[in-house]
């Protein structure tokens, strides 16, 4: 198995995976834009799906686990699923107050403008 | 006007920053103490997949091992068609096209495009046997085909009804749903294929969820998206 | 018939609203509601079947795909699935005919009826399923029906709170899906039972158990994590609203006991224990503050579910020492969710009927709405009882049952926390029901704007469910035993 800095490919993906899903959730906290928090929530998913797939090479032999592989898809479908209807929210958000924030009075107050 | 889009004050980014960061440092030395030798369930998986009926080890768990999970998959993505849906259904104007009518180069490449992909949606179905595929590539590249056609212009035709649309996309779900409690009158358990018959039955499945499956992807677009003349009066008044 | 009834019934509870489900969505308007109405009867009997099934075979197993777990996806039912799956069919009636009335503007609503029952049947689904992974689905299913449902009126505030809702859900999802990934690379399944055969704790396992935890307090909404409830469960059409805090905060709740104290036990993370209860506590002090403090009946009541929620989690540390006093935690514990369920949908269907009649639910207009709206006055009064945990209530036995299993095994501190959020909920309940029984029109102008009578369902809906809570507490011994039908060991009341 190749290794890099005496990690395994599983640990890469894991790692990798890992250092995704905290990017999101840094994302999900630090950005008030609606597009921005649904795009961080993707990246998140994007790592777990990333961790599964590092799971999934530790079988010995060339044919990867197919549990975690089919955890993805089933995974990907839901995102999908659940981002289409978030954005959906996020822009009938836009149309009714003219913000895709979560809290468009405090916009109001201070002024600041975001346009979706 | 330039469009300012606010971030959060320092503190909360300082803050938020400490804690996704002290989180992954948690999460990563858990991750390298994951034991190496865990097979886990691959060799079960191997051991049944010839009883499976397909030979490929993931649309195997997909569709007959764990096709209890696929099939309330294919619930969330129809509940989350519903759910878009209902934001529009104070806006009868939703069913207007998409896109004014683009120009000829446009939609001459979609109309030659177009029943290329929906050649390349059967091949995929068909390789998900015993390759990388199936019912959700398919019907993906069924709802590019479909998004295609709404941004260049071409509007739903009149035969497609509301009723026709609400059937295609609850009918993949509802055929799954329809196996899975046909095949319990033969004696077995819910989503318990009779023997010999697993084949059959998950290629059936699977071609009716690939057309399902595209067509939820269109509406979830087209119902979402703006009317064109809207999103045109929405940027004049922005301008 | 009958056998074929008898051998698939597992499956049958959750295939008669996922069927209802999209039917109801393909007939559309008209034939929603009847179809809704059906699968409601028709659920009835079937979860009476299965809690029979249940405690007379001390469980029931079924094997979906007929592979049995690891390699397939099980359905479980002991005491405790089939307790909560009865208390679902229960509130589910009571709000199905309660919103037949309350949607009467079909066209508008007509994607309430099948986005209710899709999510019906993902509780049920939830409340079966043997399988770490199909309960994350499951809990995707829920959370979505749910998200959509709060967004149902197009309000501005309730799609705000639908999107504040969302985001807190998926987050919440993913962080189980990471713990569900752990658990399979550190003990090679996703089967309940055979993962609690193989379960250890070392860091993988640990790390796994705490990442599930979170992910499931934030879909659980338990202090601090609550942020998300009150403004989604106020701004919800009332029947989703009772929905909502009746059953679906139960949902994760439900998976968190799994894992803690079927799977697992609270000493496989030293601490988790003590710090949920702790939090726990922490919820009953803080959401009853807050609704002492709200002027809207809904906010009021969501505040309450916050407080409530406070309460499930006084499990975990009342059960870690094991014994009897584990066990008469275990039946407190969820006879409160139980009684709990009733009582809170009966409070946010009156407030509902309040809203519909007057087009307000500020509280400081509704006195002396015992004369204008009795049987509603007196359903959200009835509930009251059962919130304060007095006898002869539902949540009197639930109290008592935790103040004894704290008393038993010497931590009579969270004794005191059970008493004080008893207290502290009869302030903000005796604040609203004395006004009611006071004068009129304590407000002026609103109290004089009435819409007239509402549908006598809707009503009579909503005092069935608050008279069911309250008689939980006199006719709740069968419930008790079929709470302990099956229990995990750590509570079954044999001696650590």
């Amino acid at each position: 198995m190749t290794t890099f800095a005496g990690l395994s490919q599983t640990d890469l993906y894991a790692l990798a995976g890992a250092a995704l899903f905290v990017i999101g959730l840094y994302g999900l906290i630090t950005r008030p834009h609606l597009l921005h928090k649904v795009l961080a929530l993707n990246i998140s998913s994007g790592g777990v799906f990333l961790v599964l797939v590092g799971i999934a090479r530790r079988v010995p032999g060339p044919v990867p686990d197919p549990l975690p592989h089919a955890m993805v898809l089933t995974g990907i479908v839901v995102t999908v699923s659940s981002t289409a209807f978030a954005l959906a929210l996020a822009k009938s958000i836009y149309t009714e107050t003219g913000h895709a924030v979560l809290e468009p009075d405090d916009l109001e107050e201070t002024g600041e403008v975001s346009r979706g | 006007m330039p469009r300012v889009t606010p971030m959060s004050p320092a503190p909360v980014r300082i803050a938020a920053a400490a804690i996704c960061g002290g989180f992954g440092v948690l999460l990563a030395r858990a991750l390298l103490a994951l034991p190496e030798d865990e097979a886990g369930l691959a060799p079960l998986i191997e051991t049944n997949l010839e009883a499976s009926g397909v030979k490929h080890p993931i649309t195997a768990v997909l569709l007959n091992f764990r096709g209890y999970d696929t099939m309330l998959e294919i619930a969330v993505l129809v509940l989350a068609t519903i759910g878009v849906l209902s934001l529009t259904v104070a806006r009868p104007g939703t069913w207007a096209p998409v896109a004014e009518q683009a120009d000829p180069v446009l939609s001459a490449l979609a109309r030659f495009l177009a029943p290329i992909m929906l050649v390349v949606a059967g091949y995929l179905l068909w390789a998900g046997e015993h390759a990388p595929g199936g019912a959700f590539q398919a019907g993906s590249v069924i709802g590019a085909a479909g998004v295609l056609l709404s941004l260049s212009g071409y509007a739903r035709p009149v035969w497609v009804t509301r009723f026709a649309l609400r059937a295609v996309i609850a009918g993949g779900f509802v055929a799954f749903l329809g196996v899975a409690i046909g095949v319990m009158s033969a004696g077995g358990a819910l989503l318990e294929y009779p023997a010999g018959s697993a084949k059959t039955l998950i290629v059936l499945v699977e071609t009716l969820l690939t057309i399902s499956i595209g067509a939820i992807l269109v509406s979830l677009f087209i119902a979402s998206a703006s009317p064109a003349e809207e999103l045109r009066r929405r940027m004049e008044e922005n301008r | 018939m009958a056998e074929w009834v008898t051998t698939h019934l597992p499956a049958l509870v959750i295939l008669v609203p996922l069927t209802a489900a999209p039917l109801a969505f393909l007939l559309g308007g008209t034939l929603a509601r009847p179809i809704a109405l059906l699968s409601a009867l028709l659920s009835q009997p079937l979860a009476l079947a299965l809690a029979f099934t249940v405690s007379a075979e001390g469980g029931v197993r079924y094997e979906i795909g007929g592979w049995g777990g690891p390699l397939g996806i099980d359905l479980v039912a002991d005491g405790l699935a089939a307790t909560l799956i009865l208390v679902a069919t229960v509130v589910g009636l009571g709000v199905t005919v309660y919103a037949w009335g309350y949607f009467a503007d079909r066209e508008r609503y007509r994607y309430f009826w099948p986005l209710w029952l899709f999510l019906w049947a993902s509780l049920y689904a939830l409340f079966l399923s043997g399988d770490l992974f199909n309960l994350y689905v499951c809990l995707e299913l829920v959370s979505m029906a749910a998200v959509a449902l709060v967004g149902l009126s197009l309000r501005r505030d309730a799609l705000l709170a639908a999107m504040r809702y969302m985001l807190a859900a998926i987050l919440g999802s993913l962080f189980y899906l990471l713990g569900v990934a752990l658990v399979y690379a550190a003990f090679g399944s996703i089967d309940i039972a055979t993962v609690r055969e193989a379960v250890r704790a070392d860091v993988t396992g640990q790390a796994a158990f705490a990442l599930m935890t979170v992910g499931l307090m934030l879909k659980t909404a338990l202090f601090p994590l609550h942020f998300w409830l009150p403004p989604a469960h106020s701004n919800a059409p009332s029947p989703v609203s009772a929905v909502l805090s009746a059953l679906v905060v139960k949902g994760s709740f439900y998976i968190l006991v799994r894992m803690w104290v079927d799977v697992a036990d609270p000493s496989f993370v030293p601490g988790s224990a003590a710090l949920l209860g702790v939090l726990g506590a922490s919820a009953i002090v803080w959401g009853s503050v807050q609704a002492m403090r709200q002027e809207r009946l809904k906010m009021l009541v969501a505040y309450s579910t916050v407080a409530q929620i406070g309460y499930l989690f006084l499990l975990f540390p009342l059960v870690a020492g094991g014994g009897a006093a584990a066990a008469d935690a275990w039946v407190g514990g969820m006879f409160h969710a139980a009684s709990h369920a009733l009582a809170k949908a009966a409070m946010f269907l009156a407030a509902g009927t309040v809203l519909a009649r007057f087009g307000h639910d500020r509280i400081a207009g509704l006195g002396g709405l015992s004369r204008r709206a009795p049987v509603t006055a007196m359903a959200f009064a009835l509930a009251g009882v059962t919130m304060m945990g007095l006898p002869p209530s539902g949540g009197f036995v639930a109290k008592w049952q935790m103040i004894r299993a704290a008393l038993e095994s010497g931590a009579w501190w969270w004794a005191v926390v059970v008493v004080a959020g008893g207290l502290l909920a009869a302030v903000y309940i005796f604040r609203v029901v004395a006004l009611f029984l006071g004068r009129e029109g304590a407000e002026g102008e609103d109290a004089d704007v009435d819409a007239g009578r509402s549908p006598a369902t809707m009503e009579w809906a909503t005092l069935a469910l608050a008279l069911a809570a309250l008689a939980l507490g006199v006719l709740g011994q069968p419930l008790v035993e079929l709470i302990g039908v099956g229990a995990p060991a750590l509570v079954a009341g044999v001696g650590p």
